[in-house]
């Protein structure tokens, strides 16, 4: 993982006393609220029903056991005891209080750890794919060019008072594990004809209100045009983005108002007065930046060790490894998810307890690395597969070993209205109801993936849109009510939902999930046609029909 | 329980209250008649037209060093007079999340 060096060091110790004078200010009332309002959201400070919201930033969700240790420890002096990892590869505390904030930003500092430009009208954190750096096929670790952006975007003089939000994600393998497709610009790291590594460029993607899959802008764009590229769609953002209605502010409304075509010729007209400048990326640059990446000394380990050989002898090792152990790029080695998804629990959240876990698990197991991916579960990155029956003994001794990876039970949630001001609805309880209702093991796999998602307002941290099924919270006459969607998918093929129908009451919706899910089972052409290429196939209507049929 | 950051216009449809964030610690706050904030709903002062909620919105507003994201929220008065909040956004403010923390259990109706 990337290594800080003396200047990122001092940003984030310099933004700390920033901070600190900043609170001060505050709290002593030399500032109000609407100047300080602003320099909190800088820092990823929110103000939530109960309290103030801390969303620390964990650059393209790779964390090292220190790091995961210094957020269980923020966590347990600063906080309730536990954090929730959020759909942005962020980790986000909900009962800090301001006082204190600079003490706990000072302690994170200490590890490398900022919460800069986790809110605000700025580029947020550059997300990126999970198993980044280990992923079979993958072209090369998108996590470079995810740092070289991230140093970019810091601070950046002409892009810190941006319209909106601003939202990067970036893939380099085929299976799209960073949902690029719904941010504001998406980057998927290829070759061309030419066998040069370059991206392809998508803008104007994002949820909320007026959903949008992002379009192509460019099919390729050199590595060493990258930053110059990106440049010009954002001055052109900057130019023509609206400011004088905040739910028509993204990149999203201006793409679409201008069309692709009409957007990408303004942005090469700027792109072609400054490709040649001070953003042209040297080589030197991005090897220093590759530099400063560690990667561990794989050795050389058979496939099937004896180890896993015996294990396997046991079902519910069989269970895990089958459902949470995915292929590495070195051979012997694996890809460890751990599921943040336990049967009636709040799904991504971690106790301080459990953080402090997996980092002596990361540790022993997986050279001190962890990573955080959007769909709100960890991943132990280089495991041996020798390992494997030992630390799932672990993991399952502390509650971390729910194989229900990908499957029904496996829930993307935003923290609703038991938390989020914005929130018209509820959104855990309903995440944690569903996997009780789906606990059986054997009853998940005969569904096999099967992906929810669920916010509990129209924002849609929960990325209800692009779930398989997805379940939105809207208030009706003082009441809960939900809109179910299906056929939505947040990867290479990303694709909207499609609502089924009126909204259902609160405690309906898992009965409406079970009628979806049965609808499924009767309908699909073969055991293993997955629920989102039966709806593909299908369409809509069967699933409505079943649902609505008696209510 | 549509948000009140959405709060446009002051119209209230029954009994309602002033409720904020402390500054320093985000703790839910009501205003008090006495034009000071309590942790207590029971304190809070109680207003039936919207002039008085405009009126007492624009002190709680101007209170800016104790308090943060002041509005105006629905509350009910039970026949004995005790004041208990109106919908469920404010219930789960006063009463906590209706999930449960870890180490902790707390149970609600599930709607108001």
């Amino acid at each position: 993982m990337y290594t800080y060096d003396e200047i990122d060091r001092t940003l984030v110790n310099e933004r700390v006393a920033d901070f600190r004078d900043q609170v001060r200010r505050r709290l002593s009332g030399e500032l109000t609220e609407d100047e300080f309002k602003m320099l909190r959201l800088q820092n990823g400070v929110y103000l939530q029903l109960h309290a103030y919201m801390f969303r620390v930033a964990i650059p393209y969700g790779t964390l090292s056991s220190k790091q995961l240790r210094r957020l269980a420890h923020v966590a347990r002096r600063y906080d309730r005891g536990y954090g929730h990892f959020t759909t942005r590869q962020n980790i986000q505390f909900n009962w800090i209080k301001l006082a204190e904030l600079p003490d706990a930003l000072a302690d994170l500092a200490e590890v490398g750890i900022h919460s800069m430009q986790t809110s605000g009208n700025n580029t947020r954190n550059v997300t990126s794919d999970q198993w980044a750096g280990v992923a079979p096929g993958e072209i090369e670790d998108p996590r470079i060019w995810s740092e070289i952006l991230r140093q970019y975007t810091t601070l950046h003089p002409e892009f810190s008072f941006l319209p909106r939000k601003f939202k990067f994600a970036i893939t380099a393998s085929a299976h799209d594990r960073a949902a690029i497709k719904i941010h504001d610009i998406g980057l998927r790291l290829h070759k061309n004809e030419a066998d040069e590594t370059g991206f392809e460029v998508l803008v104007g993607g994002g949820l909320g209100r007026t959903p949008f899959i992002a379009k192509t802008i460019r099919p390729f764009v050199h590595g060493r045009d990258l930053l110059s590229y990106v440049e010009a769609i954002m001055r052109v953002y900057n130019q023509y983005g609206r400011r004088d209605n905040i739910y028509k502010a993204r990149i999203k409304i201006l793409v679409h108002e201008l069309g692709i075509e009409k957007f990408a010729t303004e942005v090469e007209e700027e792109w072609q007065q400054m490709r040649d400048g001070a953003l042209k990326l040297d080589e030197e640059v991005v090897e220093d930046i590759r530099s400063r990446f560690f990667y561990p000394s794989y050795e050389k380990l058979p496939h099937m060790p004896e180890e896993l050989r015996k294990a396997a002898r046991d079902p519910k090792f069989e269970a895990w490894r089958t459902n949470s152990v995915f292929p590495h790029k070195a051979q012997g080695y694996a890809i460890v998810t751990i599921s943040l998804k336990p049967v009636g629990g709040p799904p991504g959240d971690a106790t301080a307890d459990q953080m402090d876990a997996i980092a002596d698990l990361a540790d022993k197991y997986s050279f001190g690395e962890i990573r955080v991916g959007h769909e709100q579960n960890l991943a132990l990155p280089h495991v041996a597969r020798r390992d494997l029956p030992d630390l799932w003994k672990a993991l399952d001794k502390l509650g971390l070993a729910t194989p229900n990876v990908n499957l029904i039970s496996d829930i993307i949630a935003c923290p609703g209205l038991d938390y989020c001001s914005l929130a018209n609805a509820r959104s855990i309880p309903i995440a944690q109801e569903l996997t009780r209702r789906f606990a059986n093991h054997d009853i998940a796999n005969l569904i096999g993936r099967l992906h929810i998602n669920i916010s509990g307002c129209i924002n849609a941290c929960g990325h209800h849109h692009v779930g398989h099924i997805g379940i939105l919270g809207v208030e009706k006459n003082g009441e809960e009510v939900y809109q179910i969607t299906i056929g939505g998918r947040a990867d290479e093929q990303a694709e909207l939902g499609t609502l089924i129908g009126p909204g259902v009451k609160f405690d309906e919706v898992a009965d409406v999930i079970e009628d979806i899910v049965e609808a499924y089972l009767a309908l699909r052409a073969r055991p293993d046609e997955l629920f989102i290429d039966t709806v593909k196939r299908l369409g809509v209507e069967p699933f409505r029909e079943r649902v609505y049929a008696t209510r | 329980m549509t948000s009140p950051l959405e709060q446009k216009k002051i119209r209230i449809a029954g009994p309602s209250i002033v409720t904020a964030n402390r500054t320093w610690d985000g703790a839910v706050i009501y205003r008090t008649s006495g034009q000071g904030w309590s942790a207590d709903l029971a304190d809070a002062a109680i207003v039936r037209t919207n002039d008085d909620a405009r009126a007492l919105l624009a002190e709680s507003v101007a209170d800016d060093l104790g308090a943060v994201g002041a509005y105006i929220a629905p509350v009910e008065i039970t026949d004995g007079g005790r004041i208990e909040p109106g919908n469920l956004r404010e219930l789960i403010r006063r009463s906590g999340v209706t999930i449960g923390l870890p180490g902790q259990r707390i149970s609600l109706p599930l709607q108001v």
